[in-house]
């Protein structure tokens, strides 16, 4: 028997190889034989068709037959086979229930864990049901391997029935083993109670209390090196009542970092980065702690390259939360020639955001080496980079140009193409300064077949067009598969040909002709047609303004890229370690389920906050209580209104404030383009260029050309005074080979049926004068917005200032912020005489197309009689837009005002106001503001308000009236902060009306 | 926590599938071994998500450990854990190949069921696991051999056992260093750092508390405070070398030497990694590489490379291997070299130049002409760095072991008697000279 381990291995494998027909009938006979070693073969053939995914659960009975042995590994084969068919076969499953009972009372300790480890994974109802006696006892059993194995056992059962486990008091019992004397059983303990917290976020399960801190941090010294990171990862869950309990639990556990096992290294670093908040940067051990930080993440750099990516991912995290960490360490991240792709990728991308004055040059060094790399996106993103370096640091910016020239040299294609595309941002960022390079760049325009490289280049062409003698040449070069092109091509060819006319309108009238007609008839693309159209009537109307429009100086760009959210980089802070810290993403954005929608935060300077909100979907569990917003103070504000509400609600809620929806809301305002704004991660080289004017088309992850897309010039149209004037003027101005298209331009925006009779409506008291009548050829038009019972109109008088007649009235709306359309046409039955005035109402619908306009709630409105087409400009309030149903349950309301950054906040001032805070919260009721709370505090009263927008996006408000004072402050928060000005003028307006 | 793990041959055959948790199902086994194993291109990231399950994997040679999870686990804990676990393997069986995994795959079995519990990692100690799994069932042991299994397993010295006697009580220290080095072409120094790990064989009877000690700057400085003579403080200054950082086995007890900055531990039996620390400073680079590559027109180059060796005279290098990396158009290489051989390797892609031993503060030189044949391939050769390996006997950051005490209570033997070996070897990790 000495040599049976030798025997078995020599054999083994044969268990693989058996696929003959009648195999299950030779198993059966083999599995009920009376000799206990072909018994023993035959499971294992039973185990090893198993793992190759054949389907032996017919052997159910005659396996379980052989359970009841002396033998250990024959006992532990049959487990593990009952662990993979038990929940197939629940009825045959219980003829083991009696087997299990017995060994969980075995003289063997092994024996006892073994059971009750096994019978937590068999997860038939039944079974689970005898489980319960036997794992009380071994939860205290006497041996400390027994009780550990019990202890991950609760987690298991939590996990088939949750309700069992909280009657039974296992929960408790679990608690107790955190005082386990045994280091091992206290971790499991630990794992075990934080992953049932997880999935209970309302229970104070995990009671971190300084004395339960206290028996981990002991426990930490001494358990295995997985028990060390199980209560690392729950100790940052713990917020420290103040900076000395803060700073104690850094000291201790600091020591940590000079393990060898890179998961508990990442582990404590996670809890030093957050407890590290707490501590006032004035402290000498702050300083100590950034200090001791950085050696073991670059020791992590030594590790194998799998584990050197998750460390990557992290350090990623960590230089962008606190750069000083690392910022001399620049060269630790310089790429191996044999680093795996993905740690060469990663490397690079910290390298970039280390990448200051002082090691500028050893950066420009390895970027060069690496651009000659083989691997193509390598390549490309070490190409960036420099660019990237240009934009960062001045004083390298001439450096980067000459090395980015160099490499175009190289004339390999996508080489060329990224330095183009990069060369576009450097222009931008130092205008006059390097186009001297321009001819050089010129050479390559054959090579460039890529959409993005193009359009760079075409930029530089458009821009430069004063420089570049044959420019009109190159640029109808592109012209000739102008078809073919991308949307990303073709708007940028027309600005750029634009461009060149307006520079050089002798010489290539022909060339613009040609791409307005292109662009504008026979192309399907709305947004290349607006903007063929507004150029062209810019261009027939007034070329002094479509020079000041088109050729306007550019705003500067930024330097930071892609940076990561602050509130989702503070929530990646409190994962190290974790997938999501791989991912870069929220756990909620991977996890199925209700586990980990939890949204982990920083404490804040001296008070805390962490928050836990989890809409509970738990299947297996069946707990459906509403989320309770369990939210600690952050700041005054916030503990102010969490004061309200820490009592648990009583009542299934309604869906919780599904983020997603918000976010959604947000985008259909911002149409897109401005996804932006909204702080999403794009991909590498994403210069906020003009925050507020991207096109839709224009993917905004590349830095688009600084071009005005047609929200700006739209803009100008019904805002510039001059402009407007100019329209009304007669075409005299007009190039005269332009005159043919352009009515048939206005046409196509103004194919409305002419108008129809018109109703006498009631009158509204303010309106305003539109549209002056010496504008329009005597139509004088004013106007006001009021919203009844959910409708929105526009309520219009118009008056007839001129000598004749007008008739064929008819309105439309140019695209605007929240949609805004008539809902029918303007109902002006008779003709309009001289002197004489008469009042529409217009109803308004909110599903017409959305653009971003500036301000947010400007409207643009052109309205067509018998004599001409006006335009003319106006705004409306945005409580327009407030619907009915616009009260937040109080719930909601927590956790949303938790949920958005506080970069979305904007606080402002309302002077001379002397209305209480009741008689104000009526009034903005009526403008359907609702109060959802309110609360007062040192004779401050606080209302705390909700209003939707008809496109979904929801404000909140805290509005602080104080009594004696006419000033209130308002304090406003928003996914969409762009409306939150808006939001403030209009409570302005109704509180002081 | 871990899902589920699977081990995949090439072919994407699973050999073991074990599942922990009931979100994973069969589909994931295929999931992985579509998306990855049979993927085209190489592999991207080590983590992969396929339909919201992660996928966290290693290759072993031929073979792929893939672990399973659709939580936010802790992903630097489940690599350290796949490691881990073909550490486990290899100490049981050998090298990890299918042909070992099919033979042992029953007892494969047993160790996940030991070593992960519903996912959570257990201990996964070699020398304590042997203790109970062994294929052998556990029949026979006493009442006491059981519970002192568990409380070793469990308890916080879960890797040594007690009641170890050897007749002779011996340790053996070997300092191994791998030296890093990337140089520019001008032979400026652009990374240079050392990783070491001091690796320990002991015998030692009983449960012997031990002391490590090496000339640590801090350590040294410290020292040097209480006595005020410049030249003490100047000799040990010398001597002592900058650690950057180090991490320890999980035996040394790291509070005391956060605080102390003393290494005292009791180590686990037989051999294990006591340390690893890494240097920056002051590092003797033993060789010195001096480029010279010319491109003769479009199809010949000529290569010219000087090594120089940098100790002392009176020690060796050993094994000591140059490569020049040679573009993939060459069509034929001429090579002399003043020592050692030098071969091209067309499918390696480059000249291989080796010398068996080499003395320090010498210098020797190979040229050679390599013929290129004439492509359209626009691009430019990439030139890849001439790398080098090598072993010497001394350790480049500097490193000298000052003491090893052993202490032992409770046996009769004491610190003299204990018969202690050190070594040092400092061998070539990433050693790059670009051209």
């Amino acid at each position: 028997m000495e040599n049976r381990q030798f025997g078995s291995k020599m054999t083994d494998s044969k268990y693989f190889t058996t696929t003959k027909k009648g195999e299950i009938f030779e198993l059966k006979a083999e599995l009920n034989s009376d000799k206990k070693e072909k018994k023993k073969e035959a499971v294992k053939k039973v185990i090893a068709s198993m793992t190759v995914g054949k389907d032996v659960s017919a052997l159910f009975p005659d396996v379980v037959n052989c359970m009841q042995t002396d033998n250990l590994e024959l006992k532990k084969l049959v487990y593990l086979y009952l662990m993979n068919y038990a929940k197939s076969q629940p009825d045959m499953a219980i003829m083991a229930v009696n087997t299990f009972v017995k060994d969980c009372e075995d003289a063997n300790p092994l024996i006892r864990a073994l059971a009750v480890r096994t019978m937590g994974c068999i997860r038939v109802d039944k079974i689970t049901e005898y489980l319960c006696e036997p794992l009380r006892k071994c939860l205290k059993d006497e041996d400390p391997y027994v009780r550990k194995t019990a202890a991950v056992c609760v987690a298991k059962l939590h996990d088939i029935n949750a309700q069992l486990v909280e009657d039974q008091g296992f929960l408790d019992t679990l608690k107790d083993l955190i005082s386990d004397s045994n280091p091992m059983v206290v971790a499991n303990a630990v794992a075990a109670l934080s992953e049932i917290a997880e999935s209970h976020p309302n229970s104070n399960l995990l009671d971190l209390n300084p004395q339960t801190i206290n028996k981990l941090l002991t426990a930490l010294n001494e358990c295995t090196e997985w028990g060390q990171i199980f209560i690392l990862d729950c100790l940052a869950n713990y917020t420290p009542r103040d900076d000395r309990e803060s700073q104690s639990i850094c000291e201790r556990v600091t020591p940590r970092l000079s393990h060898a096992n890179s998961a508990v290294v990442l582990s404590a670093v996670k809890v030093l980065m957050k407890f590290m908040e707490m501590l006032p940067k004035d402290l000498d051990y702050y300083g100590t702690l950034l200090k001791k930080l950085a050696p073991p993440l670059v020791t992590l750099l030594s590790a194998e390259p799998e584990l050197q990516y998750v460390a990557l991912r992290n350090i990623n995290l960590i230089v962008q939360r606190r750069p000083e960490i690392l910022k001399h360490e620049m060269k630790v991240f310089f790429v191996k020639y044999n680093d795996p792709i993905y740690v060469k990728l990663e490397k690079l991308d910290i390298m970039i955001r280390l990448a200051s004055q002082a090691n500028i040059a050893q950066v420009l060094a390895e970027l060069k080496e690496y651009s000659t790399e083989v691997d193509v996106d390598f390549v490309r993103k070490a190409v960036r980079a420099i660019g990237r370096c240009a934009i960062k640091v001045e004083q390298s910016a001439e450096r980067c140009v000459s090395t980015l020239l160099d490499l175009i040299q190289t004339k390999v294609n996508y080489v060329v193409q990224e330095a183009i595309v990069v060369i576009k941002d450097i222009f931008r960022k130092y205008p006059n300064k390097y186009e001297s390079v321009i001819a050089t760049l010129c050479e390559n325009l054959d090579s460039l077949d890529e959409p993005e490289a193009r359009a760079a280049m075409i930029w530089i062409v458009g821009e430069y067009a004063e420089r570049i003698d044959n420019a009109d040449e190159l640029l109808e070069s592109f012209l000739e598969g102008f078809h073919d092109e991308s949307t990303q091509v073709q708007l940028q060819l027309l600005t750029a040909i634009v461009k060149l006319f307006l520079k050089k309108p002798t010489e290539t009238q022909e060339l613009v002709q040609q791409v307005l007609s292109l662009a504008t008839q026979d192309s399907d693309n709305p947004d290349l047609r607006d903007r063929g159209y507004i150029y062209w009537r810019l261009l027939s109307t007034d070329p002094v303004a479509a020079k000041e429009v088109v050729l306007a100086e550019k705003p500067l760009i930024s330097e930071e890229t892609d940076l990561i959210e602050p509130t989702l980089l503070e929530e990646l802070i409190c994962h190290i370690g974790t997938l999501a810290s791989v991912y870069h993403k929220p756990p909620s954005a991977f996890v199925e389920g209700s586990r980990g929608v939890q949204h982990k935060r920083i404490s804040g300077n001296a008070v805390s906050g962490e928050s836990v909100e989890s809409p509970d979907n738990g299947s297996a569990a069946g707990v459906t209580e509403a989320p309770p917003a369990v939210i600690q103070s952050h700041g005054d504000l916030l503990g102010d209104l969490l004061n309200l509400d820490l009592t648990p609600p009583t009542t299934t809620g309604p869906p919780p404030p599904s983020s997603s929806g918000m976010q959604m809301g947000a985008m259909d305002l911002l149409g897109g383009g401005l996804d932006s704004l909204m702080g999403d991660e794009s991909e590498p080289p994403s210069i906020p260029l003009r925050t507020d004017t991207p096109s839709p088309q224009l993917p905004h992850q590349s830095p688009s050309p600084p071009d005005y897309s047609p929200t700006e010039l739209g803009g100008d149209l019904g805002g510039n005074p001059a402009m407007g004037a100019g329209f009304g003027g007669p075409p005299a101005v007009m190039p005269a080979s332009f005159n043919a298209p352009v009515g048939g331009g206005l046409d196509d925006l103004f194919d409305l049926g002419s108008g129809v009779g018109m109703p006498m409506g009631a009158f509204n008291p303010p309106k305003t004068v539109w549209l002056p009548a010496m504008k329009a050829k005597g139509l004088e038009i004013s106007g006001t917005f009021v919203r009844r019972a959910g409708v929105i109109q526009m309520e219009m008088n118009l008056t007839n200032k001129a000598m004749s007649v007008m008739t064929d009235f008819a309105i439309q709306f140019n695209r605007n912020s929240f949609g805004l359309a008539s809902a029918g046409p303007l109902q002006i039955l008779t003709p309009l005489s001289p002197n004489q005035s008469i009042e529409a109402a217009l109803p308004l619908s909110t599903v017409g197309p959305i653009m971003k306009m500036e301000p947010l709630n400007n409207l643009q409105v052109a309205v067509k009689n018998n004599i001409d087409v006006f335009y003319f400009s106006c705004q409306y309030p945005i409580s327009m837009l407030f619907v009915e149903d616009g009260k937040m349950e109080r719930q909601v309301f927590l956790a949303t005002w938790k949920d958005i950054p506080n970069e979305n906040e904007s606080q402002f001032q309302i002077k001379d106001c002397h209305l209480n805070s009741d008689a104000a919260s009526n009034k903005l009721q009526s403008s359907n503001i609702f109060t959802i709370a309110k609360r007062t505090v040192e004779g401050q009263d606080m209302l705390y308000q909700s209003m939707k927008l008809t496109n979904g996006i929801w404000v909140l408000a805290e509005l602080r009236v104080q009594a004696g004072n006419p000033n209130y402050t308002i304090s406003l928060k928003c996914r969409a902060p762009e409306v939150n000005q808006c939001v403030f003028q209009n409570y302005e307006s109704v509180l002081k009306n | 926590m871990i899902g589920g793990l699977f081990i995949y041959n090439h072919k994407g055959e699973v050999l073991i599938s074990r599942v922990y948790r009931d979100d994973i199902g069969r589909n994931a086994v295929d999931a992985f071994r579509v998306n990855v194993i049979h993927a085209r291109q190489q592999v991207r990231s080590p983590v992969t998500n396929i339909a919201r399950t992660s996928f966290f994997h290693v290759k072993r040679s031929n073979i792929w450990l893939a672990a399973v999870t659709k939580q936010n686990v802790n992903a630097a804990m489940v690599f350290e854990f796949l490691y881990k676990m073909c550490d486990v393997m290899t100490a049981y069986f050998g090298k990890i190949s299918e042909e070992n995994i099919k033979n042992n795959f029953v007892l494969i079995y047993e160790l996940l069921d030991e070593i992960l519990d519903f996912g959570y990692p257990q201990n996964s100690e070699t020398g304590a696991l042997k203790t109970f799994i062994t294929q052998q069932g556990i029949k026979g042991q006493t009442k006491e051999e059981q519970s002192q299994i568990t409380s070793q397993v469990t308890g916080q010295i879960g890797w040594r056992r007690e009641g170890i006697k050897y007749r002779r009580n011996e340790l053996f220290l070997d300092v191994l260093e791998s030296v890093n080095l990337l140089m520019s072409p001008q032979g400026q120094v652009l990374s240079a750092h050392v990783s070491g790990r001091v690796v320990m064989k002991s015998y030692l009877s009983g449960m012997p508390e031990c002391k490590f000690g090496m000339n640590d700057k801090i350590v040294i400085d410290k020292q040097g405070k209480g006595i005020t003579t410049d030249e003490t403080a100047k000799s040990s200054g010398k001597q002592s070398i900058a650690i950057d950082d180090c991490t320890f086995h999980q035996c040394v007890r790291l509070s005391k030497f956060d605080s102390e900055r003393s290494i005292s531990f009791i180590p686990p039996d037989g051999e294990y990694e006591l340390m690893r620390y890494r240097t920056t400073k002051d590092i003797i680079l033993p060789f010195r590489v001096i480029p010279l590559v010319r491109e003769v027109g479009r199809t010949k180059l000529e290569v010219k490379v000087v090594i120089k060796s940098n100790f002392k005279p009176s020690l060796l290098a050993q094994k000591i291997e140059v490569r020049i990396p040679t573009p993939l158009n060459t069509s034929g290489v001429q090579v002399i070299c003043m020592k050692g051989k030098a071969k091209y390797k067309a499918s390696e892609n480059a000249i291989v130049w080796k010398i068996k031993r080499m003395a320090g503060m010498k210098e020797s030189q190979i040229s050679a002409e390599i013929e290129l044949l004439p492509t359209n391939d626009k691009k430019k050769w990439a030139r890849p760095p001439i790398s080098m390996n090598f072993e010497v006997p001394f350790a480049p950051s500097g490193l000298k072991v000052r003491y090893l005490k052993v202490f032992e209570s409770k046996l009769n033997y004491s610190d003299h008697d204990v018969i202690k070996w050190v070594r040092y070897i400092g061998r070539s990790g990433i050693y790059e000279t670009r051209c």
